[in-house]
């Protein structure tokens, strides 16, 4: 049924590779989040689903069908465009209509369509418009639903929500995440807005350079990332990385130079150390996230490891105040409540939580 | 990069081949109705009497002679007087030159005043010189006459600058405000604490910015004052005439037989420079005509 | 030039000279464009109201030139000339440059170089392409003999020298020469186009020729006006391209307005009958700008 396949996707302008070699599977239903920097090939790699730009090598499967030389309205998708791209001399009602009228849709089921997209979306009250006349929030709601009319198996989302201003993203957000709870079709959705792919996918790939770095679900995206890219892009504020050296020394040790002050030496907690021993005497790249470098009491387990660095900084945010201080020649950040908090310069007491570690070969930035 | 609409996987078979070779067969088929005047005129000009009498206007010409070059540039007879195109020619470089210049600038201060130093009455006054651009001539020619009589430059090559001047202030001043509007203030503002004046400002902020808006500008008017006829025939007397009424005068002289080569000839030789203008910098040019399509 | 120039002696002047500096720069700018432009327009108008013939003469005498203009019949035919000719160009130009613009947006590898062939003429002084045009439409040598020598012995071709045709061949020639530009302006609209709205189409299913027809030409409504306005505009001015081709002729059978002034003025020494034809054509002329340019302006403000 209606899944989607990439097989060795490349795609090249003339001498430049945008994208090299994608294989991904969309099982039917799934919501899948392509998310990375700007110019990593995402939007090429949704277009090319689309059909709106054509492979160079691969294959694209809906369903069982190979499609790379079906039109893209053959392909029984959806698409709703970052600028909304609604016919700016339709009204709101033609806008959704077109594509059935080109289908030739009877009109008693277009009518029936259109009321039930546009009760779902709250946008009956102004079908009768042009899009010039509409807001932002209300433009995005009419383009979803020329979307939701087609009824397609895939559903494409190219970065549907950065124009709008920060709340609106969020509700329109929730709004997306139940519309998908409630169809149960598939969603390929772009975004280079990590928290956006954190809170809508059910798996997300992260892209870089024309590669899927990753593809698993947020969790796991977070909690393991596969190599210092995803580290550090998924996560915010992002992952601390530092650099240290490993060494044999009452169990294996992270040791972290500083200028104008001792040496940290992290201990490597037991599940990390088969792999960690293979380095002994090299560098790694120690990651910690901000949330596991706490103040004294601020985390419980087994792996607390405590060390003492001057503050540089303070960002209270509210819920938390962030910590800044050197450590390895790297700024790092710490998340503290706020009454843990103390004036900048003084010499703090940091708590690292090992067992949520993460360690990095430096020269291949694939996690160890 | 992925802006591209030519990329979308279209249907593939023997009808869009068709299409795409119907559609080169007719923008070539335009392409040889624009080109067919100018192949024309030049295969003409290149013939000699005898072969246009024998052949026809496709053909190309058996033996090419460039006598009729010759005699257009120095020979033929603009009414009474056979000196060929040469000295109208030269009258409309004398024209050309600092009309175009001229009006460049007064339309470049005029521009950057209006929109820089924005007075009160400034949009007013703009409003009443842009009307200016879309008059028909026709109806100062009368009063211009006179008023040329009366400043004793009627017929001369000074009168016509003058007249090209005035009439071409509300298209550089446009061009110039276009430009200015893009300008940030802010700019203007840093320079004004930094100690710059009306003039400094101009001179060294403005003026070094406005390099294409003054190509733009300058191709413009370039166009206009050399291919202007309306003027010219109005203005001037024989002596002072710009090559386009020569030119004219030359095509419509009747003594003798009807030499087609060289007014051919002649009429490429007065629509030259525009043409070589337009070829090398046919970027500036569009985009003279787009401005002139008033968009504000 | 600058404001420090007063600081020695009397303080404050050059400053207030300074702060004066743009209008007195602007002003006799303006004012040279007043002076030719509206105080002429005003002599006009007022030249029309009266008995001038040979010499301008100051006494009003109303209506008289109106009414001797519209008793002549040359007018009519000018007038005429001018829905014939302004109509056939107007719409010719649209459709080829429509027709073109759409063509040429294919995304064809050789567009750089047939825009610039589709537009040259625009460069070229009119009197040098009517001065072409002649040659290719002359009755015995142009078109009729190159009609001959491909086999077509009875074709005739004499419209420049027909009464009743010789306008035709100025609404060929004009819209040989002007297409290119309405060619030039369509192009720059539908490549404003966004293209995410070309793929939303491509994804409703809509092929290239619904695309265009019912999506992106109604976007280009403002082109369309501004593409009329600017053909009108030429249309009522044209007068070169009459003197080389036909010269108003034969007899006054291709007159225009503008050449119909231009005969009255300076060979048949009818001051007020040109001036009032003149303010007929400026009457046209502001009709149809007044209202672009003001909303033109206000829109560009908003």
């Amino acid at each position: 049924m209606p899944g989607v396949s990439l097989r060795n996707i490349w795609k090249r302008f003339g001498t430049t590779e945008v994208l090299k070699g994608i294989s991904l599977d969309l099982e039917e239903g799934e919501f899948v989040v392509l998310v990375g920097p700007s110019g990593c090939g995402k939007s090429t790699l949704l277009n090319i689903v689309a059909g709106l730009e054509t492979l160079s090598e691969g294959d694209v499967l809906i369903g069982d069908r190979v499609v790379n030389d079906v039109p893209p309205k053959d392909r029984n998708i959806a698409m709703v465009f970052q600028s909304y791209s609604l016919y700016p001399t339709k009204t709101v009602r033609k806008n959704i209509t077109f594509g059935m009228e080109i289908r030739r849709v009877e009109k008693a089921h277009q009518d029936a369509a259109l009321r039930s997209v546009s009760e779902l979306l709250h946008i009956d009250p102004y079908l009768e418009r042009k899009p010039g006349q509409l807001s932002g929030g209300q433009r995005q709601r009419v383009a979803m639903a020329r979307a939701l009319v087609r009824d397609p198996d895939v559903f494409l989302f190219d970065e549907p929500l950065s124009n709008l201003d920060a709340k609106l993203r969020i509700e329109m957000r929730t709004e997306i995440k139940k519309l998908h709870k409630r169809l149960e079709k598939s969603i390929i959705y772009v975004t280079h807005d990590q928290i956006e792919a954190m809170t809508l996918a059910s798996r997300i790939a992260v892209m870089d350079a024309g590669h899927i770095r990753q593809f698993a679900p947020p969790e796991e995206i977070y909690e393991s990332p596969a190599d210092l890219f995803v580290a550090s892009f998924i996560g915010s504020p992002p992952m601390n990385i530092v650099r240290g050296r490993v060494e044999q020394d009452d169990g294996i040790r992270i040791t972290v130079e500083n200028d104008g002050g001792p040496a940290i030496r992290f201990p490597v907690p037991e599940k990390f150390a088969a792999g960690a021993s293979a380095y002994l005497g090299k560098d790694v790249d120690l990651g910690l996230r901000p949330e596991t470098v706490t103040a004294e009491g601020g985390q419980t387990g087994s792996d607390l490891f405590a060390f003492d660095r001057p503050i540089e900084l303070v960002e209270p945010t509210g819920p938390d105040t962030m910590l800044v201080f050197g450590l390895g020649g790297q700024e790092v950040i710490a998340r503290v409540r706020p009454e843990d908090a103390r004036p900048a310069g003084q010499q703090f007491r940091f708590v690292a939580n090992m067992a949520k570690a993460k360690l990095f070969d430096p020269e291949t930035g694939r996690r160890i | 990069m992925s802006g591209r609409t030519d990329d979308i996987v279209r249907p593939k078979g023997a009808r869009q081949a068709v299409l795409r070779v119907l559609l080169f067969v007719i923008l070539g088929l335009f392409a040889a109705y624009y080109l067919l005047p100018l192949f024309v005129m030049v295969s003409t000009s290149l013939k000699t009497l005898e072969e246009i009498r024998t052949g026809t206007l496709v053909s190309l010409p058996g033996t090419v002679t460039f006598e009729p070059w010759a005699k257009a540039w120095s020979a033929a007879c603009v009414g009474v007087k056979c000196e060929g195109l040469k000295p109208y020619f030269w009258n409309s470089v004398l024209i050309a030159v600092p009309g175009v210049a001229i009006s460049t600038f007064l339309g470049a201060l005029a521009g950057y005043a209006l929109t820089k130093w924005r007075f009160r009455g400034a949009d007013v006054i703009f409003g009443l010189m842009l009307f200016g651009a879309f008059i028909p001539f026709q109806v100062i020619l009368l009063p211009m006459a006179r008023t040329l009589g009366l400043l004793g430059l009627a017929g001369t090559i000074p009168g016509l600058i003058l007249v090209h001047v005035v009439y071409g202030l509300a298209f550089t001043t446009l061009f110039f405000r276009n430009f200015a509007v893009g300008v940030s203030d802010s700019i203007v503002q840093a320079a004004k604490i930094d100690g710059a004046g009306f003039f400094s400002i101009f001179f060294r902020i403005l003026v070094p910015m406005a390099v294409p808006t003054f190509g733009v500008t300058v191709i413009w008017q370039f166009t206009q004052i050399w291919n202007d006829f309306l003027f010219g025939v109005a203005f001037t007397s024989s002596d002072s005439n710009p090559v386009t009424v020569a030119l004219n005068n030359v095509v419509a002289t009747s003594t003798g037989v009807k030499e087609y080569n060289v007014d051919m000839a002649a009429a490429i030789l007065a629509g030259l420079p525009t043409l070589l203008v337009y070829v090398i910098a046919g970027r500036y040019f569009v985009r003279g005509l787009a401005a002139g399509a008033v968009k504000g | 030039m600058s404001a420090s120039d007063g600081r020695g002696g009397a303080p404050g002047l050059g400053r207030r000279l300074e702060a004066w500096l743009p209008q007195i720069v602007v002003s006799p700018i303006f004012a040279l464009s007043f002076f030719f432009v509206y105080c002429f327009i005003g002599w006009t108008i007022y030249i029309s109201f009266t008995k001038s013939r040979m010499l301008p003469v100051y006494e009003l005498a109303g209506l008289l030139q109106y009414e001797r203009l519209w008793a002549t019949p040359r007018w009519y035919v000018a007038l005429e000339n001018l829905f014939v000719f302004g109509g056939l160009f107007i719409v010719g130009c649209l459709v080829i440059g429509l027709v073109l613009a759409i063509l040429l947006d294919q995304r064809i590898r050789a567009e750089g170089v047939l825009r610039t062939i589709y537009l040259y003429p625009m460069a070229l002084s009119f009197i040098v392409t009517g001065t072409a045009w002649k040659w290719i439409l002359n009755p015995g040598l142009g078109i009729e003999r190159v009609a001959h020598g491909l086999g077509f012995e009875n074709f005739k071709f004499d419209w420049l020298i027909n009464p009743d045709m010789a306008i035709y061949t100025i609404v060929i020639a004009g819209i040989w020469q002007s297409s290119g530009y309405v060619m030039a302006l369509f192009l720059a609209g539908l490549r404003s186009v966004d293209d995410e709205i070309i793929k939303a189409a491509a994804i409703d299913g809509a092929g290239p020729l619904r695309t265009y027809a019912g999506i992106v030409l109604p976007m280009l409504g403002p082109v369309f006006l501004s593409a009329i306005i600017i053909l009108t505009h030429l249309a009522v001015k044209s007068f070169d391209l009459v003197i080389a081709l036909t010269g108003g002729g034969p007899g006054y059978a291709t007159d225009l307005p503008a050449t119909f002034m231009y005969a009255y003025a300076f060979q048949r020494s009818e001051l007020g009958m040109a001036a009032a034809s003149a303010v007929m054509m400026l009457a046209t002329i502001m009709a149809i700008m007044v209202p672009y340019l003001y909303s033109e302006l206000r829109g560009g403000n908003r």
